[in-house]
C-alpha cells in the first residue's frame, strides 16, 4: 500500500498547531517559554527513545525493549557510581557501549536466524527488566555532584522558561537523525529495507549491516534516553519507564510513519512526540481532568492517524499514472 | 562483429539444487562482448535460477565463472554490480515506497561532503529517463507510476550499473511496442561499446531481431547454443520443446454464439474508461487490444467491478445489476485473472493447492471449507491441463517460476467455472508451448459456452481466438471488428489511425 508519506507530515504538523492554539486560548498562559521548555524536558527521553524507533520502523521491525533498556540504563548508573569511584562520562560510555551492542545482538538474531522482531525483542524486554532488578530492586539515588554540574547547565529564556541540557540532547538527536535517514546512503537503505527486503537484497542493499546497525542505534539511543532519564530523576529505579516502548511507538504512528515500514519522517515523530506533551500540558492546566486522560485522547489520535494512512494511501494508488501520459511521444 | 574470441563471462558447469528438484544441471554459458545473448527455454526451465547463481543472489552448488578470464565468486547482488554486472531480475522490480532517483540510484549515490546530492541525483534521474523517452518528476513515489515506466527505470539502473554484462530477464513483458524500441537502441549503443547483454524472454520475434546467439536450456540443461542467423524460428522453438509445435491459426468455425449474456450501454467511469458499448453473448471471445494505457486493463476492471462505473447500465441475462465489487461479481459467476499477478494476484506464500482453490472458496463462503479429496481432485486436474512445473502442490507459490504462477492464477479463476472469463495478459511470460496451449484451452472454453473477454497485446494472439476484437485508444474504444475483418493489419491500423467507430 502506498501514500504520500510528506503529506501525512503535514498533518501531524497541523494537528500540532491546532492543539497548541486551542490550548493557548483556553490557558494563554500556554504561549510561554515556559510550558515550551518544560515540554522538551519532559519528554528529553521519550523523544530519544522515538528517534531510535522510528529507524527500527522505518526498516520495517519493531523494538518492544527499549522501555527495559531504559530502565536498566538508570539502574546500572545509580549502582555503578554508588560502588565505584569512575567518573559519569566513564560510566555513560560503558552504559552506551552495552545497549548498543545488545541492539545489535537483538539484530543479529533477528536477522540471521530469521526470528520475528516482535519475538525477539519481547525477550530483550524481560532481559533487560530482569537484569536491572538483578542490580536492584529498590530506587536508588544519584548523588554525585557532575549531575548537579549537569542540572545546572541551564538557557534562561525571556519569559521564564529554563531550556535544559537534555531537551537540547534530543533536539540534536532528531536533527543528526534527520541528516542520516535523508542524507546517507544508510538512511536511504534503512526505507529500502522497509519497503520489501527481498527487492531490497536484489537492488544490492547489505541487508544484514542495515538490520544490525538499525536495531544497534535503537538501543544505543535507548541508551542515551536512560541516561537522560537518570539525570532527568536522579535515580535509577528497576520498575520505572513501563511501557514507555508503546509511547514511543505512538509517537512514531502519530507522527506519520507506517507500521509496516519504508515511509515516514523522522521530522514527523518529532511533531508526535510535541503533540503528545501539549496533551499532558492541557490536562495539567486543567487540572480537574484525571491522567488517565492523556491515554484515552493518544488513543483517539492514534485511531485516527491510521484511518487517516489508509485514506492517504487509498488516494495515492488511485491516482497512479499511466504509461502514456508520461511518456513522450515520438 | 564477434571475431574476437575472448569471453567476456565464461560460466561452466554450473550447478543449482533445490529441495527435491535439480534446477540447473551443469550450465554452460559463454557471453562475448558485443554481443546480445538470448537465453531461451519453457516456463521453469532453469533461465531465472541460472541469473541469479550467476549474480549471487542465490548460492551456487557448483562450477565456475570468469569474468575477463579472472575467476569471480559474487557472494550478492552487490558484489556483482561491482564486478559490472547489471541484473534486472524477473517479478522483483524496485521500490515502490521510494521515489524515482532513489530507486535509480540506491546504493551509488552521488555525494558530497558527506552527504547524499539529492540535487545532482534528481537532474541525472532526469537526464538518463530521457535516453529512455520518459520526462517524469525523479522525486514523485515510484508507486505512482504505471508497471511500464517502473520496468524502465529497473532496466535504465542495471544499464547505469552495469559495465560489462547486462541482464534482463524478461524485461519487456509489460511494455509497448514503442518502449521496447527504445531498451532496444539502448542495448545496441551498449553492446556497440562492447558490452555483452543477455536477454531472456519468450517472445522470440524480439529474439531474433535484436539477439545474435541464442542457449537454449531444458529441464535445467542446455540443450543448444544456436547463431541465430542460421537458424529458424521453428529451429528454436523444437530445441526449447523438445518436439515441433504447429502454428496458431484462426479457426474458422466463430459462427454461432449463444443468447446475450451480458449487456452495456455508456459504461464507464470518468478518468479511467469513456463510455462503451458491450454486448457479450454465449460461446463467443471478445478480444481487446490497443497500446499500453490504451484502456484494456481499465476496461476489464470496470466490467468486473473492481472500480465501479460511474456511467450506464448493465444487464445479466436481461435482469438490470449493478456490479460495483468484485464480490458482487464472483457471485454472479464472473471471473477475472488480473495482468499484474505480483500485486493483485498471487499470494506467494501461500501454496500452490490454496492460491488454486482461493477464488473457489471465496464464493463458496469461508464457513463451508471444500472437501480435501475434491481440493485435491481440482487442483491436480488444474495442474495437468495447463502443465504447471512443481515439486508438489504444497509448496509455495512464489518458488513457481514466473511463468508456471501464472498459470497456476488461470487454474484459480478456471477451478471456479466462471460464465464470464474476463482475461488480462493471459500469456504475458508464458513459454510458446504453454503458449499454445492457452489459446487452445481459451478455444475450448468458448466452445463449452463460456464467455469471455481477453485482453492482449499480442496480435496474433487475438487474431487466433477473438470472435470480435474491440479496439481501444486512449481510454476509449475506437473501433469493433468482426468476422473477416480480424486480422494483425487490420488491429494495427485502427489502432495507430484510431478510426471512429463505424
Ligand atoms: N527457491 C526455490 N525452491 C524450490 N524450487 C525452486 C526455487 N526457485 C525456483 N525453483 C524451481 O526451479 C525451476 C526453475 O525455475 P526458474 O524460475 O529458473 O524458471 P524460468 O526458466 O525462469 O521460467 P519462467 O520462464 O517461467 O520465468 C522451477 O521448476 C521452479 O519451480
Ligand atoms: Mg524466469
Amino acid at each position: 500500500m502506498m501514500r504520500s508519506p510528506r503529506l501525512a507530515l503535514y498533518i501531524t504538523m497541523a494537528t500540532f498547531v491546532l492543539a497548541f492554539l486551542i490550548g493557548g486560548s483556553q490557558y494563554p498562559t500556554m504561549f510561554s517559554s515556559r510550558v515550551v521548555a518544560n515540554l522538551l524536558t519532559d519528554n528529553a527521553f521519550l523523544g530519544l527513545t522515538a528517534v531510535g524507533m522510528t529507524f527500527v520502523i522505518l526498516s520495517g521491525g519493531i523494538d518492544l525493549s527499549v522501555g527495559s533498556v531504559i530502565a536498566f540504563s538508570g539502574v546500572f548508573l545509580a549502582v555503578i557510581l554508588r560502588e565505584t569511584g569512575i567518573h559519569p562520562l566513564v560510566a555513560f560510555a560503558l552504559l552506551l557501549m552495552i545497549t548498543t551492542a545488545f541492539g545489535g545482538a537483538m539484530g543479529s538474531i533477528i536477522h540471521y536466524l530469521e526470528m520475528p522482531p516482535f519475538i525477539v525483542t519481547l525477550a530483550g524486554m524481560f532481559l533487560m527488566r530482569g537484569l536491572a532488578y538483578v542490580l536492584s530492586t529498590d530506587s536508588v539515588p544519584i548523588t554525585h555532584p557532575f549531575y548537579d554540574t549537569i542540572q545546572d547547565v541551564v538557557w534562561k529564556a525571556p519569559g521564564g522558561g529554563r531550556f535544559r541540557l537534555i531537551g537540547g540532547i534530543m533536539i540534536l538527536a532528531y536533527i543528526v537523525a534527520m541528516l542520516v535517514l535523508h542524507r546517507t546512503r544508510f538512511g536511504r537503505n534503512v526505507y529500502a529495507l522497509g519497503g520489501s527486503s527481498a527487492t531490497a537484497r536484489l537492488m544490492g542493499v547489505p541487508i544484514a549491516r542495515t538490520t544490525i546497525t538499525v536495531y544497534a542505534i535503537g538501543g544505543g539511543l535507548a541508551g542515551l534516553a536512560g541516561i537522560v532519564y537518570s539525570i532527568y530523576t536522579s535515580a535509577g529505579y528497576s520498575l520505572a519507564t513501563v511501557g514507555v516502548e508503546l509511547d514511543a511507538i505512538a509517537a512514531v504512528v502519530i507522527g506519520g510513519t507506517l507500521l509496516t515500514g519504508g515511509s515516514g519522517y523522522v521530522a514527523g515523530t518529532f511533531f508526535g512526540i510535541l503533540i503528545m506533551g501539549l496533551i499532558q500540558t492541557y490536562i495539567v492546566f486543567d487540572g480537574t481532568l484525571s491522567s488517565w486522560w492523556t491515554k484515552i485522547v493518544i488513543g483517539g489520535l492514534l485511531f485516527a492517524f491510521i484511518m487517516l494512512q489508509k485514506a492517504l494511501g487509498w488516494a495515492t494508488t488511485r491516482g497512479r499514472r499511466p504509461a502514456s501520459d508520461s511518456a513522450t511521444q515520438s | 562483429m564477434r571475431d574476437q574470441p575472448k569471453p567476456v563471462l565464461r560460466a561452466r558447469g554450473i550447478d543449482k539444487f533445490f529441495a527435491g528438484a535439480i534446477a540447473l544441471d551443469k550450465v554452460d554459458l559463454t557471453l562475448y562482448p558485443g554481443e546480445v545473448h538470448a537465453l531461451l527455454g519453457e516456463n521453469g526451465a532453469g533461465k531465472s535460477t541460472l541469473i541469479k547463481s550467476l549474480t549471487g543472489a542465490y548460492h551456487r552448488d557448483g562450477g565456475t565463472i570468469e569474468l575477463d578470464g579472472t575467476e569471480i565468486n559474487p557472494r550478492g547482488p552487490v558484489e556483482s554490480q561491482k564486478h559490472g554486472i547489471g541484473t534486472v531480475y524477473q517479478e522483483v522490480n524496485l521500490l515502490e515506497n521510494m521515489s524515482v532517483s532513489d530507486n535509480l540510484f540506491l546504493g551509488w549515490q552521488p555525494v558530497k561532503r558527506g552527504m547524499l546530492d539529492h540535487r545532482q541525483m534528481h537532474r541525472r534521474t532526469r537526464e538518463i529517463l530521457k535516453g529512455y523517452g520518459l520526462d517524469i518528476d525523479p522525486t514523485q513515489l515510484l508507486s505512482s507510476y504505471s508497471i511500464a515506466i517502473q520496468q524502465v527505470v529497473a532496466i535504465a539502473r542495471a544499464v547505469e550499473l552495469s559495465g560489462k554484462v547486462l541482464i534482463l530477464d524478461e524485461p519487456t513483458a509489460s511494455l509497448d511496442r514503442e518502449e521496447i524500441e527504445l531498451v532496444f537502441s539502448v542495448v545496441r549503443n551498449l553492446t556497440a561499446r562492447g558490452m555483452a547483454v543477455v536477454f531472456i524472454t519468450h517472445f522470440l520475434d524480439q529474439v531474433f531481431e535484436i539477439s545474435d546467439r541464442a542457449t537454449v536450456l531444458r529441464n535445467g540443461c542446455v540443450v543448444g547454443t544456436r547463431k541465430l542467423s542460421d537458424v529458424s524460428q521453428g529451429d528454436i522453438v523444437e530445441l526449447m520443446l523438445g518436439h515441433h509445435l504447429e502454428a496458431t491459426k484462426r479457426k474458422a468455425s466463430h459462427a454461432s454464439p449463444g443468447d446475450t449474456i451480458l449487456s452495456l450501454k455508456g459504461y464507464g467511469k470518468r478518468g479511467m474508461i469513456a463510455p462503451f458499448d458491450l454486448e457479450l453473448r454465449k460461446g463467443e471471445v471478445v478480444g481487446l487490444a490497443g497500446l499500453l494505457g490504451s484502456g484494456r486493463t481499465e476496461t476489464c476492471k470496470v466490467i468486473f467491478g473492481v472500480v465501479s462505473a460511474d456511467h450506464g447500465r448493465a444487464e445479466l441475462r436481461g435482469q438490470p445489476i449493478r456490479l460495483n465489487s468484485p464480490r458482487i461479481a464472483l457471485e454472479k459467476r464472473f471471473g477475472l485473472c488480473p495482468e499484474d499477478r505480483k500485486t493483485d494476484g498471487i499470494v506467494g506464500d501461500l501454496s500452490v493447492r490454496e492460491n488454486i482453490i482461493l477464488s473457489l472458496q471465496a464464493r463458496q463462503g469461508w464457513t463451508r471449507p471444500l472437501k480435501r479429496s475434491r481440493i485435491n481432485q481440482i487442483v491436480d486436474e488444474y495442474v495437468k491441463a495447463l502443465d504447471i512445473r512443481l515439486a508438489s502442490p504444497n509448496m509455495p507459490i512464489r518458488l513457481l517460476s514466473g511463468g508456471n504462477q501464472q498459470k497456476a492464477l488461470l487454474a484459480r479463476w478456471l477451478a471456479t467455472e466462471p460464465d464470464i472469463l474476463i482475461l488480462d495478459e493471459p500469456t504475458r511470460g508464458i513459454d510458446v508451448g504453454a503458449h499454445a496451449e492457452i489459446i487452445s484451452l481459451i478455444e475450448r472454453l468458448r466452445e463449452q459456452g463460456m464467455a469471455l473477454i481477453v485482453a492482449s497485446s499480442e496480435m496474433e494472439e487475438l487474431v487466433a481466438y477473438s470472435s470480435r476484437v474491440l479496439v481501444l485508444r486512449d481510454r476509449r474504444q475506437v473501433r469493433e471488428l468482426g468476422g473477416e475483418e480480424i486480422t494483425t493489419e487490420r488491429i494495427v491500423k485502427s489502432i495507430s489511425q484510431g478510426e471512429s467507430a463505424a
